[in-house]
C-alpha cells in the first residue's frame, strides 16, 4: 500500500466520473492537435508547391537604369554602365547562412540573336535548374538535352515557323529544336532557350551571366533577410524579392492558424474548467474519506499528492488520447482544408509530447486548487462524527 | 506520569452570535495501559473531549499532553505525524475507504510508514488475525456485515500498534449481540496492553472498562 495504489483504486472505482474527466480534457488536446497538424501539414504543402510559383528571389546585375515595361509590354529604358555578374560568383549564393532554403538557382544569359530574318532574344539556361523553377511548363516535343539543341517559346515557334524536329542557323551554327512550349502567357512565350555555355559562347559572354533567378521559398524562411544575404555576398549584383505570390498564400494561412490558436484556446479553458469542476466535485464528495487520511495521520502534502496523482494520470490518459483523436481528425479533415490532394500528414513528435505535456499541464493545474482545498480540510469536520 | 494529562481544557465554538461551550474546564489524567470510557448525554461534549484528544481539535484553553507532548504546541504536520505514530481511531460509522479491500484498508496507515510492501501486508494480515478476520482479507468493506466492519475499523487502529486507541460510539451502529463481541476485543486488546479510550452513551460498555468518566455540560462529573 503506497499513496499512489489510493489514487489508482479510486480512479477504478469512479470510472463514469473519470471517463467525463477524460474526455473533456480528450477534447481539449484532440483540438489542439487536430489544428496544429493541419496547420501544420496545410503549411508543409504549399512550401511543397512553392517551387510551382518560380523564383522569389531575383539577382541581376547593378545598373543605373530604370526598366520600362510593365506587363510584358517593353517601352525599352535609359542602361548605361550596365555589368554582368560573374559565373562564378553564383557558386556564392549556396553560401549563405539561410542556404537550406534555396530550392534552385537558375542562371540565364541574354542577348539578341538572328534566326533566319527575325531579331529574337536567346537565353541560355541551365535547364535542369529552370525545368525544376518552372514546373508548370508543358513541352510539345522533349526538354533540350544537348547543347545544340534549343527550346522555343510559342510565339517564337510561330513566328519562326518552326517546330519540335526543326533544325534552325544561329550565326552559321545549326540547332535542332528540341521542343516548344505551349502558351504561358509570360515572356517566355517570345524566348529561344538553349543551354548556357552555348548560349554565353554565341553571345561572347563566356563566363558571364545577366541575372539569376533562385528559388527559395518555404512558409517560415525569412526572404527579406535572404535578399540581404545574397546582397552582401554578391555586392556588384541588384537582388529583389518577388514576394506578392508566396506572401499573400502564407498570410492567408497565418491567418486561419490564428483562427486555430484561438479556437484551440478556448476549447483548452473549457477543457480545464471541466478538469477544475470535476476534481472539485470529487474532492467534496470525498469530504468523509479525507477527513479519515487526515484523522490517522497524512499530511497535508499526502492528500495534495493523491488528488494530483489522480489528475495526473487522468491527464496522462486524456493527453495520448487527445493526441490519437486529433491526428484521426486532422487527417480526415486535411483532403478538405488542403488545396492539393496530395498533401500528406505531418506526424510530428513535438505535438505528440506537447500534447501529453499540454494535457499533464493543465490537468494539473485546473487541480491544484481542489488539491489544496483537501489538504486543507479540517478533519474534525471532514468527519462529522468526531 | 501519566500517558495523558488534560489540563483545563475548554472549547467553545461560535454558531452564529451564540457562543457554545462545548468543554468547559475538564481536568483527567490517563495511565498507560488503562480502559477508559466516556460516558455522557447527547450534548455533554464527550465527543468533542474526544477529538480534543486525538489532535484534531484545538481547544480554545488548556493543555492536552500526551506520552510527554504537549500536544497544541505542535504545527498541524507534526499533529499529523504524532497521530500516525501514537494514536488509533475507530469511528462510529467505521468510515472504510469503499474501493480498498479489507487488507487495503487495515494497510491505509501504513501508506505513510517506509516499510516494504510485503512488510506493509504482514502487519495487516496479522491486526486482521487479532480481530478475527484473517480470512476475509480480500473483501471489500460492503462484502462485510457490519460488526466485520467494525472489526476491519479496529484492525487498522491498531495495526501501527498506537499508545493510545480511541473509538467514538463503535457500537453506535451494531445490534446488541454484534455490540458484545466488540467489546470484548476491545477488552481483549486493552487486556494485551493497549490504552484504550472509548466514549459511548451505553452503559452496559462501561463494563468492560477499568474506569469510567462521566460529562455532562461540558464538565466531569464522575
Amino acid at each position: 500500500m503506497k499513496l499512489h495504489t489510493i489514487s489508482i483504486n479510486n480512479l477504478k472505482r469512479r470510472k463514469a466520473k473519470m471517463a467525463f474527466l477524460t474526455i473533456g480534457l480528450m477534447v481539449g488536446i484532440a483540438t489542439i492537435v487536430t489544428l496544429v497538424t493541419l496547420t501544420r501539414s496545410m503549411s508543409s504543402d504549399i512550401e511543397k508547391k512553392m517551387d510551382e510559383f518560380g523564383a522569389n528571389i531575383l539577382v541581376t546585375p547593378q545598373s543605373n537604369g530604370l526598366s520600362m515595361n510593365y506587363g510584358g509590354i517593353s517601352l525599352g529604358g535609359v542602361t548605361f554602365d550596365q555589368r554582368e555578374i560573374k559565373e562564378e560568383d553564383l557558386a556564392k549564393i549556396r553560401t549563405i547562412k539561410n542556404n537550406k532554403n534555396i530550392s534552385a538557382v537558375s542562371p540565364k544569359v541574354l542577348g539578341g540573336v538572328k534566326i533566319g530574318t527575325h531579331d529574337v532574344l536567346l537565353v541560355g539556361v541551365d535547364f535542369a535548374a529552370e525545368l525544376k523553377m518552372k514546373q508548370w511548363w508543358q513541352i510539345f516535343g522533349d526538354p533540350p538535352k544537348g547543347d545544340n539543341e534549343l527550346l522555343l517559346g510559342s510565339d517564337a515557334s510561330n513566328v519562326l515557323n518552326a517546330s519540335s524536329g526543326d533544325s534552325v542557323q544561329i550565326k552559321g551554327e545549326t540547332f535542332k529544336v528540341a521542343g516548344v512550349l505551349s502558351q504561358t502567357g509570360s515572356q517566355d512565350d517570345s524566348l529561344v532557350f538553349a543551354s548556357l555555355p552555348r548560349a554565353q559562347k554565341l553571345l561572347g559572354k563566356e563566363g558571364k551571366i545577366t541575372m539569376a533567378e533562385v528559388a527559395a521559398l518555404c512558409s517560415g524562411c525569412p526572404i527579406g533577410d535572404m535578399v540581404t544575404q545574397i546582397a552582401e555576398i554578391l555586392p556588384d549584383s541588384k537582388v529583389s524579392a518577388i514576394q506578392q505570390v508566396v506572401e499573400g498564400r502564407l498570410k492567408a494561412l497565418d491567418q486561419f492558424k490564428r483562427f486555430s490558436y484561438a479556437m484551440a484556446a478556448v476549447v483548452v479553458f473549457i477543457g480545464s474548467l471541466i478538469v477544475f469542476v470535476t476534481m472539485m466535485g470529487s474532492v467534496n464528495e470525498r469530504t468523509t474519506e479525507i477527513g479519515v487520511f487526515r484523522a490517522i495521520g497524512f499530511r497535508k502534502s499526502h492528500i495534495m499528492r493523491i488528488i494530483l496523482l489522480e489528475a495526473a494520470l487522468v491527464s496522462l490518459l486524456a493527453g495520448v488520447l487527445g493526441y490519437l483523436v486529433g491526428m484521426g481528425g486532422a487527417k480526415l479533415a486535411l483532403p478538405f482544408m488542403a488545396e492539393s490532394k496530395n498533401a500528406h500528414l505531418l506526424w510530428d513528435s513535438t505535438v505528440a509530447f506537447g500534447s501529453i505535456g499540454l494535457a499533464l499541464l493543465l490537468g494539473i493545474l485546473a487541480s491544484l486548487y481542489p488539491a489544496l482545498h483537501a489538504s486543507k480540510m479540517d478533519p474534525t469536520e471532514a468527519l462529522r462524527a468526531l | 506520569m501519566a500517558l495523558i494529562e488534560i489540563r483545563q481544557v475548554k472549547k467553545q465554538y461560535r454558531t452564529g452570535s451564540d457562543v457554545v461551550e462545548a468543554l468547559r474546564g475538564i481536568d483527567i489524567s490517563i495511565e498507560a495501559g488503562e480502559f477508559i470510557t466516556i460516558m455522557g448525554q447527547s450534548g455533554s461534549g464527550k465527543s468533542t473531549l474526544l477529538s480534543v484528544l486525538g489532535g484534531m481539535n484545538h481547544p480554545t484553553s488548556g493543555e492536552v499532553e500526551m506520552a510527554g507532548v504537549n500536544l497544541y504546541q505542535l504545527d498541524s504536520e507534526r499533529l499529523a505525524d504524532f497521530r500516525a505514530q501514537n494514536l488509533g481511531f475507530v469511528f462510529q460509522s467505521f468510515h472504510l475507504i469503499q474501493y480498498l479491500t479489507a487488507l487495503e484498508n487495515v494497510m491505509l496507515p501504513l501508506a505513510i510508514v517506509k516499510m516494504t510492501t510485503a512488510a506493509k501486508r504482514e502487519s495487516a494480515r496479522q491486526a486482521l488475525e487479532r480481530v478475527g478476520l484473517g480470512t476475509k482479507t480480500d473483501r471489500l468493506p460492503n462484502q462485510l456485515s457490519g460488526g466485520e466492519q467494525e472489526r476491519v475499523a479496529i484492525a487498522r487502529a491498531i495495526v501501527n500498534s498506537p499508545h493510545i486507541l480511541l473509538a467514538d460510539e463503535p457500537t453506535g451502529n451494531l445490534d446488541s449481540k454484534t455490540s458484545e463481541e466488540v467489546m470484548a476485543l476491545f477488552r481483549q486488546l486493552n487486556d494485551a496492553g493497549q490504552t484504550v479510550v472509548m466514549v459511548t452513551h451505553n452503559p452496559e460498555n462501561g463494563a468492560y472498562s477499568d474506569r469510567t468518566i462521566s460529562l455532562k455540560d461540558g464538565l466531569v462529573c464522575a
